[in-house]
């Protein structure tokens, strides 16, 4: 029969400790976790980013990754965008009782292949063990610190008009490989999730760090719902070129056939910069030759009137408003 | 949008505007034509004396608040999973939605066909699954399927509630009522894919209008438009088609059939029209073991309507959205007040996102 995680396994005993080093720390295994103590103890100089999210998502495995390498994803990529370098996470699983060991051993083999590629350690964690029905399946929690560098100051408030914005690369992937699974579409062409550590990418862009003046993930809500944000936050409007928008075929007919809208789908991989015009063909050449950067396009300008707008010029020359994502995303009847 | 789709459009909007040489007033039926429209902007592209306003076709919109209730009460009862369509989610009954029903810790899970409702009366044989049957002929007949589908498998625990709705009725319940001057009609693309143009004929052998069956991306839009335009100019109304590659005039025949075999028409109530004889589709007696409406004792609630909503206005194309006294202020995606602000098809939720709140 199958292994399974058993109530018994967060018991904080025998099976707690043969849990947590059988399954969990080989995968994990760096000198920091090894002392086994209460709390990592690291020193650290200089300007620190810390951030934490959990992650619940469902299904735990979904085309182009799964919770382990989104959760880990989803740190890095929230404290590079600040600027910082991620230095260490923690890492806390909530196990529904029940879960396949096997799946709890893929989540965290793909856990350690993101940690090998970007080089940041989990140095602490926890795990817990919920009755059936208390989680679904797996909830796992990151936190992460980063080192900023000196000089580098990054925010949602800091567009100015005249700036130009990038995107990394085409949106709506990973939302919509979500939705495709769970609504059990049969794709012609299947639908990876974009999930990407993006840390190699910014710290590569930071060799503008001066011109770079905002730096977004667009993840829940998609790009429409993250440019409203920092339109906001900085009091300018945006004006985007639908004619640049970078969308792959499969995601426009899958959300022509879901009825919803890729500049309101989740992306997992892709960051979106406000940059000084004069440097802006600069910093896109930069990105261009990272790898998770290689599509990246400029897709519109900052302007000074109507501030906290976003519009959108189509292809006929029109005006559209984007608005912010309401309430959740939902397909629609016929 | 290709670049060659683009030149076709202006071209095709060009056309348009040298065209119309009169004030004209189109409406379109499909919720999903209006946003279409609004997304691509054609209001700004074409002639302002073309006036397009949107009609009853969002299904989700047109169900009256006592369907809408009872959905909800339903999903209190013990040991039921309401399978529903996302879109109707957040729409207001009386006093809650089904949303709310969910917060409270009922069982509603949002399906994508009713053959995803199907699965879960498999796997929970001891629960009684109900799938909402909201929409119009595009959705009936994979509702239709799914009956017999569970009367094959002996799927004891697999009810239907069908709300299911007409479109021709309602387009004829419009031109009858005469409230607003129409020169042409748009007709649904997606629903005339199964019944097919034929029963839209009568827009013009009845009423003398025009109509053009089209589809919803933009040269299909555009395309239509121009054909409609043409035809009011030239004063020769017919119901013709602009979207041949989905539509043949006498539909899809094995949908129809399925559709026929498990629902037979009954009078329905409509938001906004009121009630329509032979506009709502009611699961067949011999299929009545999976009627919801037979199985569960549902009560007739005293509805509340939200004061000053013009749904129904909008609906029947007297009022545009933004003619609403509450639209953009009370009335937003965030807090509808009327479906007409919930539904992705709903045309004060395409106004408001894809103009703002000044539409």
């Amino acid at each position: 029969m199958d292994k399974k995680v058993l109530l018994s396994h967060g018991s904080g005993g025998k099976l707690t400790h043969d849990l947590i080093a059988g399954t969990i720390y080989p995968s994990l295994a760096n000198p920091m976790l090894a002392q086994m103590d209460d709390a990592a103890v690291f020193e650290i100089n200089g300007k620190v980013a810390f951030t934490t999210d959990s992650f619940v998502i469902h299904p735990l495995f979904f085309p182009g990754g799964d919770i382990g390498k989104l959760a880990i994803c989803g740190t890095i990529n929230d404290l590079a965008v600040v600027g910082a370098k991620p230095l260490y996470l923690s890492l806390a699983l909530i196990i529904e009782e029940g879960l396949p060991m096997q799946d709890l051993e893929r989540v965290m083999e793909s856990i350690k292949n993101v940690s090998n590629e970007t080089g940041v350690q989990v140095v602490t964690g926890d795990t817990k063990v919920v009755n059936h029905g208390s989680a679904d399946k797996l909830f796992i929690n990151t936190a992460g610190i980063g080192l900023v560098p000196s000089g580098v100051q990054i925010s949602g408030t800091k567009a100015c008009p005249g700036d130009k914005i990038i995107l990394s690369g085409p949106i709506g992937e990973h939302g919509l490989a979500i939705m495709a699974q769970r609504a059990g579409l049969r794709l012609k062409i299947q639908i990876e999730s974009d999930c990407a550590p993006l840390n190699s990418l910014t710290a590569e862009m930071l060799e503008y760090a001066d011109s770079i003046h905002c730096m977004r993930d667009p993840t829940r809500g998609g790009l429409a719902t993250t440019l409203n944000e920092m339109a906001k936050q900085s009091q300018v409007s945006f004006r985007i070129f639908e004619d640049r928008l970078p969308i792959k075929e499969a995601v426009v007919s899958a959300c022509e056939m879901l009825g919803l809208d890729p500049l309101y789908v989740a992306n997992e991989g892709k960051l979106i910069a406000i940059v000084n015009a004069e440097k802006a063909d600069d910093i896109l050449n930069k990105m261009r030759k990272n790898p998770y950067g290689t599509e990246s396009v400029i897709i519109g300008e900052v302007e000074a009137e109507n501030p906290g707008r976003v519009v959108l010029q189509t292809r006929l020359g029109a005006l559209r408003i984007i608005n912010m994502l309401s309430g959740e995303l939902l397909p629609r009847i016929c | 949008m290709k670049v060659d789709d683009t030149r076709a459009a202006q071209k095709l909007i060009e056309r348009i505007n040298r065209c119309s040489i009169r004030p004209i007033r189109l409406m379109e039926f499909c919720g999903g034509h209006t946003v279409a429209i609004l997304r691509y902007g054609l209001r700004q592209l074409l002639q302002k004396n073309i006036i397009m306003s949107s009609g009853p076709g969002c299904p989700v919109c047109v169900t009256a608040t006592r369907d809408i209730d009872k959905i909800i009460e339903l999903s209190r009862k013990t040991g039921v999973i309401t399978a529903t369509f996302g879109d109707l989610m957040r729409v207001p009954g009386s006093f809650s939605s089904l949303q709310q029903s969910r917060a409270e810790g009922n069982d509603i899970r949002v399906v994508y066909s009713a053959l995803e409702a199907l699965d879960l009366a498999r796997q929970f044989p001891d629960r009684q699954v109900v799938m909402v049957g909201i929409g119009f002929e595009t959705t009936a007949p994979t509702i239709a399927v799914s009956v017999l589908q569970a009367q094959e498998e002996q799927l004891k625990n697999y009810r239907v509630l069908s709300l299911h709705k007409l479109t021709p009725p309602a387009i004829t319940a419009i031109l009858k009522a005469g409230e607003t001057r129409i020169d042409g009609i748009i007709c649904p693309g997606h629903v005339c894919a199964i019944t097919g143009s034929q029963p839209f004929e009568f827009i013009s052998s009845q009423y003398g209008l025009s109509g053009v069956v089209t589809g919803f991306e933009l040269r299909d839009i555009l395309l239509g438009i121009s054909m409609l335009i043409e035809q009011i100019i030239e004063k020769k109304p017919e119901v013709k088609i602009a979207y041949r590659r989905a539509v043949q005039p006498g539909g899809n025949t094995k949908a129809l059939e399925l559709m026929n075999r498990v629902f037979s028409t009954a009078s329905a109530s409509w938001r906004g029209l009121g009630v329509i004889p032979e506009s709502g589709l009611q699961i067949k007696s011999e299929f009545e073991y999976f009627d919801a409406e037979k199985v569960f004792n549902l009560s007739q609630i005293e509805t509340h309507e939200p004061a000053g909503c013009s749904c129904g206005q909008i609906l029947r194309g007297v009022k545009v959205p933004t003619e609403c006294a509450l639209f953009g202020t009370v009335c937003t995606p965030d807090h509808p007040t009327g479906p007409c602000m919930v539904s992705a098809e709903g045309a004060c939720s395409a106004y408001y996102l894809y103009g703002g709140a000044n539409g």
